[in-house]
């Protein structure tokens, strides 16, 4: 296995406040591609009981099921990871036409210390690739900013419609590192 | 060319549509949005004219939200197979409301009639099925469309899903509209949301 070096000894708290805010913005239907970065999250979620975590075989799925949600009343939120914007391209058209509310929070790969050269060229045109897709991104450096970050995300995504990415970079996360 | 037992997709799509009651219903792109356009316009009718593979995900997203409500995809095998993965998503979620229906013409109408998997390897059953989804079969008859239409009713038993075997005539196209916010804020309109 692979772990994720983290800053601190202890497990981050920054995913408890994404949880959080999702919560307060009656989320309930949470696809996901799963991300060592999201794991956390992604627990929080399937133990969750107002909140149904949905695994994808790929992000795409995503994008159109949220729309569905949206058509029967529910809001939702897209976890992935950056190699998993480039899956949803031709899906985000889904977005401006049925005009439903979009918010993905995306772990970034390919950058800040990255040992992976693999990982580097989507991570590279994650943020691009969203916003020639009309979405809007934001972004989380440091987990005392992740509430602000989230709560103007979900803010936007919600109320205003404005489709709306938050990447999680990968100082945040902390770097991947493989062990021997 | 023509093989035996290949139905009508005008009369496949009006006769799952018929007695439809609270059913919500969602086109994939291609013919199958323009049969269910041909059987009756309806306020919870979900056209789509793009977004090719997202059906099937849209079904699941609009069955979770209203387990309640028998919720009905019709699309073609080329738009199936580009989703191919939602199979086993749906499979893992196991939606009792989700019903599936793929009208398989073997080819890809909309572009040319170029010959899809389906004429020759791929069986959207075995995939269903092998992705979890055990209520899955072949149609051949119009008495198992019609046993098909009355078990898309049964919210408590699916998900669902029924492979169509269908003849390759060109139709008169029947168009729907092209607004996408138009006809999703018409079926949460008629599900009871207001707007934002």
């Amino acid at each position: 296995m692979h772990a994720r070096a983290d800053a601190t000894d202890t497990a981050p708290n920054w995913p408890d406040d994404i949880f959080a805010t999702l919560q307060r913005f009656d989320v309930r239907q949470v696809p996901y591609v799963p991300d060592a970065g999201h794991s956390k999250l992604i627990e929080r979620v399937l133990g969750s009981s107002t909140m149904r975590g949905i695994p994808l075989t790929t992000e795409e799925e995503g994008v159109a099921l949220l729309a569905g949600a949206w058509a029967g009343g529910q809001r939702g939120v897209l976890l992935m990871q950056s190699s998993g914007v480039g899956n949803c391209i031709n899906m985000l058209s889904l977005i401006p036409i049925l005009r439903f509310p979009f918010l993905t929070l995306v772990t970034m790969r390919g950058e800040w210390g990255e040992f992976n050269p693999w990982q580097v060229p989507m991570g590279s045109t994650t943020q691009g690739v969203f916003e020639l897709s009309g979405v809007q991104v934001l972004r989380a450096s440091s987990a005392p900013e992740v509430p602000a970050v989230l709560e103007a995300a979900a803010s936007q995504a919600y109320n205003a419609l404005t489709p709306t990415a938050v990447l999680l970079s990968q100082r945040l996360i902390g770097a991947k590192v493989f062990t021997k | 060319m023509s093989k035996a037992n290949l139905l009508d997709r005008r009369q496949v799509v009006s006769t799952l549509l018929a007695n439809r009651k609270d059913v919500v219903a969602i086109g994939g792109l291609g013919a199958s949005t323009n049969d269910m356009c041909a059987a009756g316009d309806h306020a919870r009718n979900f056209y789509l004219w793009g977004g090719m593979g997202g059906a099937a995900m849209i079904g699941l997203g609009l069955a979770l939200a209203q387990p309640k409500l028998p919720v009905l995809v019709i699309t073609g095998d080329g738009e199936m197979l580009m989703g191919l993965g939602s199979f086993a998503t749906i499979g893992l979620q196991k939606p009792a409301n989700l019903s599936i229906v793929v009208l398989d013409n073997e080819a890809y109408g909309e572009t040319g009639g170029q010959t899809s998997h389906t004429s020759a390897a791929a069986d959207l059953v075995g995939v269903a099925k092998a992705c979890g989804i055990a209520d899955s079969r072949s149609v051949t008859t119009m008495a198992e469309v019609e046993a098909f239409a009355r078990a898309v009713h049964d919210v408590s038993a699916g998900p669902r899903f029924v492979n169509v075997k269908i003849d390759n005539a060109s139709l008169e196209r029947i168009l729907p509209t092209r607004d996408g916010t138009y006809i999703v804020n018409r079926i949460r309109g008629d599900l009871g949301f207001q707007p934002i």
